[in-house]
């Protein structure tokens, strides 16, 4: 039987990475992202999970490892935050076009410089294009959960592509939940040992990462797009099945309050509970609004959101991450993009806050609401720096 | 060696070639010719995780392979970091019972700018951290796919397209980074170097350093036409060359302690080696003798290692 237990979310994600069965793990600490890989150090160390730890030298040889081990056929798993993720950048992207599919968890946390440790999307964005399916996650259950659909998905054959599971730093990963955690034979049930389509074996050598001249590269690329973008009915699969498990169901996008709304928040990550809390007292003072999540932020789940929004005058998009010189943020920018070609094109507001851990409070949303409202007949294409101190 | 090998050993190794012919390596290519003995000596049971570079370049334009062994290709700097997530995987994998326990041998390979530049961290930690593995660093001494640029263990006097010589340098003014010491400093079981020049001395290095358990380095100096401008056919002559004048002794670290394995007695004089290649041909005598006593300075101090 399932039960409930309260635990620090990312010893939930240690937990899952152990029920998962991974064979190798491969980190390099960062804050916030330690308490994940120590707790899997010890559950190694104490032969509760059977891996192999590799203690290495950099987030760069950490993905390295997890591409070797990948590529043996092993289930592999790593995390990291920021300046780690942007140190590996370079793998994390070749880890998508050798279809490896590895796990790694992102503790999410603000870019240098200057150096600071605390939660906003900065690394996330910085990896947007880079062709790994990525999920973002609300709540310690969410991560939890997130681990096995993770594995289930990306070793799909299908699918075959890298899974990153983004998770706030400190919002989640330092806060202890309540959390489901799931019996072993569900999990067993749910997620068969990784079967590889193609390993580094004698037996049946092959060569994995050729490079590839100007008349075959463009090809290359199409066909890891066609992958990404096609990963999307087995993701819903995935997710189907862990629901009908578990009783708990995700989708790609995810709306609260939506009906009547005028007004629509958009956000991502743990955010959105507190954004949720905002709608709540809004809706009771008699104010149409609503809120939309997007979980699945890669491949971008155009239709679903569009359905999402459908009858909406204004969206008010809360981004946690700055596109220097740009459009303002990222997730905003997506979905003008998403809505251009839209007959009855809402008005979309953008906001930029919750950059390095500064508070957002469902007060803060309610102001961002209200200004929304001001400027959106004014200036439809403005973006803001919420609650910058003058 | 002439005892060991003479006459039956060319009989004893195979035939087999899992590093096919066909690769686009230029003529004469010393590296190539190292893979192809290093091969050789692994057999069928191993895997290479290869780093970006010339041996990469030359052997797998997609959708052609040299390889009839399993190979990856990742990145330039971390074929040390995935040979020992292969070494890692298949370890947890054989314990859990889901591949049937056999030796597979994990080799990193890169060349010099893989291993002493771009490629260190990488390989120290992979040595640090005791993985079961051989690494071959292939040394022709300059970044040669890019065009023949500059890196650490280019030598002392060398004209490289970063290092040309000209009013205010001889070319290269820094003395060759000693990466097989850094490996030894590691304290793994196995390190030394090799060349295709010696290939018997090779492949039996190559073979031990992959049977050993624990990481192991090898240094192969791999002679190279088109960057030290010497002619093709010259390519095993220039690497007895750098053996017998001492500028590249072939020596062994078995648990830390030293052998030569070839003994070249008396040296040769260093302008002997310098002279056959255009990079060196700028140099004037007073920096030729500079090099022939660093060259002399260097030996003696393996010697005394060896000694002890």
């Amino acid at each position: 039987m399932a039960k409930r237990v309260g635990m620090e979310v990312s010893i939930a994600a240690a937990e899952a990475v152990k029920q998962a069965n991974a064979d190798v793990v491969a980190a390099y600490p960062i804050t916030p992202q330690t308490h994940i890989v120590e707790h899997i150090s010890e559950l190694v160390a104490d032969g509760e999970l059977d891996a192999e730890f590799v203690p290495v030298e950099s987030e760069h040889s950490a993905m390295s490892v997890c591409v070797g081990a990948s590529a043996a056929g092993a289930r592999a798993f790593t995390c990291t935050s920021s300046q780690g993720l942007i140190l590996m950048s370079e793998i994390v992207w070749i880890a998508a076009s050798l279809r490896l599919p590895v796990v790694m968890i992102v503790a999410n946390r603000s870019l240098s410089g200057p150096l600071s440790i605390w939660n906003d999307h900065s690394d996330a964005m910085m990896l947007r294009d880079c062709g790994w399916i990525q999920i973002f996650a609300q709540n310690g259950q969410e991560v939890y959960d997130g681990v096995f659909n993770a594995f289930r998905i990306a070793e799909d054959h299908r699918v075959l592509l890298p899974v990153m599971i983004h998770m706030d730093g400190f919002i989640l990963t330092h806060v202890i939940e309540s959390i489901e955690v799931v019996d072993q034979e569900v999990v067993d049930r749910y997620l068969p040992p990784y079967k590889p389509l193609y390993r580094l074996h004698p037996d049946d050598p092959v060569t994995m990462g050729a490079f590839a001249m100007p008349p075959l590269y463009t090809e290359t690329q199409m066909a890891q797009n066609e992958a990404l973008k096609a990963s999307y009915g087995p993701i819903l699969e995935a997710w189907e099945e862990w629901g009908e498990l578990t009783g708990r169901h995700y989708r790609p996008v995810e709306t609260y309050k939506m009906e009547g709304a005028e007004v629509a928040l958009i956000t991502m990550g743990s955010f959105s509970e507190t954004a949720s809390v905002a709608v709540d007292e809004m809706r009771e003072e008699g104010e149409a609004v609503g809120l939309v999540r997007i979980r699945l932020w890669r491949p971008f789940p155009f239709e679903e959101f569009r359905k999402s929004i459908r009858g909406i005058k204004t969206l008010v998009v809360v981004d946690r991450a700055i596109s220097f010189g740009g459009p303002g943020g990222p997730v905003a920018s997506e979905i003008r993009s998403a809505l251009y070609e839209e007959k009855d094109r809402p008005a979309v507001v953008n906001f930029i806050a919750g950059i390095a851990g500064r508070d957002v409070s469902p007060d803060d949303y309610k102001r961002m609401i209200r200004r929304a409202r001001e400027i959106a007949p004014v200036l439809p294409e403005a973006y803001e720096i919420y609650g910058v101190r003058e | 060696m002439r005892e060991r090998f003479g006459v039956y050993v060319p009989k004893v190794v195979t035939r087999e070639e899992y590093f096919a012919p066909g690769h686009r390596a230029c003529q004469g290519c010393g590296e190539a010719l190292a893979v192809r003995l290093a091969q050789k000596a692994l057999g069928r049971d191993t895997i290479v995780a290869c780093a970006t570079g010339c041996m990469e370049i030359v052997s797998s334009p997609f959708p052609y392979t040299s390889w009839r062994i399993p190979w990856i290709h990742v990145a330039f700097e971390n074929a040390a970091a995935v040979a020992s997530g292969i070494e890692a995987g298949l370890k947890a994998l054989m314990r859990k019972g889901r591949l049937p326990s056999k030796r597979i041998f994990c080799v990193g390979m890169a060349g010099d700018g893989g291993t002493s530049d771009i490629g260190i961290q990488a390989l120290s930690g992979a040595l640090e951290r005791g993985h079961d593995f051989l690494y071959i660093c292939l040394d022709n001494e300059a970044y040669m796919n890019t065009g023949i640029q500059r890196s650490s263990a280019t030598p002392f006097g060398a004209a490289t397209t970063t290092s040309p010589p000209g009013k205010f340098s001889w070319g290269q003014m820094t003395w060759k980074k000693n990466m097989a010491e850094i490996a030894a400093a590691h304290d793994i079981p196995y390190v030394a170097t090799a060349c295709p020049s010696y290939p018997f001395d090779l492949m039996e290095k190559v073979r031990k350093g992959a049977e050993v358990h624990g990481p192991a380095y090898i240094h192969i100096l791999s002679p190279c036409p088109t960057g030290w401008r010497f002619p093709p056919n010259l390519s095993i002559r220039v690497g007895r060359l750098a053996v017998e004048t001492g500028v590249f002794p072939l020596y062994e670290v078995v648990n830390g302690k030293y052998r030569l394995t070839l003994d070249p007695g008396e040296l040769r004089p260093v302008k002997e080696y310098l002279k056959v290649q255009g990079r060196f041909r700028h140099l004037p005598d007073e920096v030729i003798e500079q090099i022939q006593e660093r060259v002399r300075r260097e030996y003696e101090r393996l010697l005394r290692k060896t000694r002890s």
